[in-house]
């Protein structure tokens, strides 16, 4: 089958931060993501939620340049102050026009 | 002292301590979180209905007063809060703030058990309590971010933010929502669902039974937090509720609140939010330190109203009326 490479974001965030990050991520350019629920323990520990270790995984597919429009907007916008991590994956992806 | 037992000795109380023991002894039992927010929106819609039929009881003289007072409740307690943090307490402008916004709002759970507590005292407290405790609930939260976002140069715009997401929270349209539903439908219509929403009945009680359980897990999940946060926040979380439920049941008082009315408005004078002000807190002022304000005002100020606070509050009322 035909594939298209891509890169592949994923951000696991304190869920205070979901709608932030989702609408972010549109405005940057992604074409849509997915959210899960998630749960774990990092650096930080605590969350301002009634559930401790409470988490949402946000994982989005995107052109390499959109990926890194992302990661620097969260490195400046939340690694100061907020419990996020990020990571890219390159992904291969069928039907691939329409991630970008 | 026949008080403070009888209150230690209520289901709710003891549930509570049952959840906080589960915590302590490591157990990983807690309530599946889609039947606590059930029974939460359950009990909170409860009271809503209930708090609407009895509004449309009352006179304008009777609510006019209490009303006033309950405002003036929402403005004073952040402040105050405020000022003890950063001037006797020394905490940073972000962190004052934040610990402000949740001593300044209402907790809904803290109020539903001193409603229980008064009626079972035979201080049946006025019928528009609800309709207070929805006017307590935002403004202490909105001057505490305030003062946070305009000390820390924020931009104002996410405070628009924060308003839309306190008055459009779960609490906010279960209570008022409740409330304009119970206002509309009447005596006549509350005959036929009084069985089940019935604030004095044994469906609310129970499901606040097993509520406070819940409640109790969680706070008791904080504990672990309290080494954390250092003895001058250990001492604020029992003072201060000490200090603004005087206040308000004093204030209470003289607005022309029952003995039971005045307890209530004093308890939730008392209470910190822990449900509503934490995300709110935390999107507004990221600064602000979580472990502060979640572990003062759940693990800390909650567990010490429900058990201790509210007889209390209490027993000042009766005084303020001349009988105890």
């Amino acid at each position: 089958m035909d594939t298209v490479t891509l890169k592949m974001v994923t951000l696991v965030a304190e869920p205070v931060l979901e709608e932030k990050l989702t609408s972010k991520l549109l405005e940057l350019g992604a074409k849509g993501f997915t959210v899960t629920d998630s749960r774990g323990r990092g650096s930080r520990g605590i969350r301002a939620s009634e559930v401790p270790g409470e988490s949402v995984r946000i994982e989005v597919v995107v052109s390499a340049k959109v990926a890194d429009a992302i990661l620097e907007h969260v490195k400046q916008a939340f690694f100061p102050n907020y419990a996020v991590i990020a990571w890219v994956t390159t992904v291969d992806v069928v039907r691939g026009d329409k991630y970008v | 002292m026949e008080i403070l037992k009888a209150n230690l000795l209520s289901p709710i109380a003891l549930a509570f301590a049952l959840g906080i023991v589960t915590k302590l002894i490591k157990s990983e039992f807690s309530l599946p979180k889609e039947i606590y927010t059930g029974l939460s929106i359950f009990l909170l819609f409860s009271l809503g209905l209930k708090g609407g039929v009895e509004l449309g009881h009352a006179t304008f003289d009777s609510v006019a007063w209490p009303v006033v007072v309950t405002l003036a409740l929402g403005c004073v307690t952040p402040l105050t809060t405020y000022f003890v943090l950063r001037v006797v307490g020394k905490f940073s402008v972000s962190d004052a703030a934040g610990i402000a916004a949740h001593y300044g709002s209402v907790s809904a759970v803290t109020y539903i058990a001193a409603m229980t507590f008064v009626k079972s005292q035979n201080a049946e407290p006025e019928g528009f309590m609800p309709t207070l405790l929805t006017l307590l609930e935002s403004p202490g939260i909105h001057i505490a971010l305030a003062i946070g976002a305009i000390k820390t140069a924020q931009p104002g715009q996410s405070l628009k933010a924060v308003l839309h997401e306190v008055l459009t929270a779960r609490t906010m349209i279960l209570l008022v929502g409740g409330l304009l539903v119970g206002l509309a439908m009447g005596e006549k219509n509350w005959g036929s669902i009084e069985g089940f929403f019935d604030t004095k009945g044994p469906v609310f009680k129970g499901a606040l039974t097993l509520f406070l359980l819940e409640m109790g897990i969680v706070a008791g999940s904080r504990f672990g937090d309290l080494k954390k946060v250092g003895p001058f926040l250990l001492g604020f979380g029992v003072v201060m509720p000490v200090l603004h439920g005087a206040l308000g049941t004093w204030l209470g008082t003289l607005a022309g609140l029952s003995v039971g009315g005045a307890t209530v408005l004093g308890t939730m004078a008392a209470s910190a939010s822990y449900i509503a002000a934490p995300p709110a807190v935390r999107v507004t002022l990221p600064e602000a330190n979580p472990t502060y304000y979640l572990t003062s005002s759940l693990a800390i100020t909650f567990p010490f109203n429900i058990l201790f606070g509210i007889p209390l509050y209490f027993q000042i009322s009766q005084a303020l009326h001349g009988g105890g």
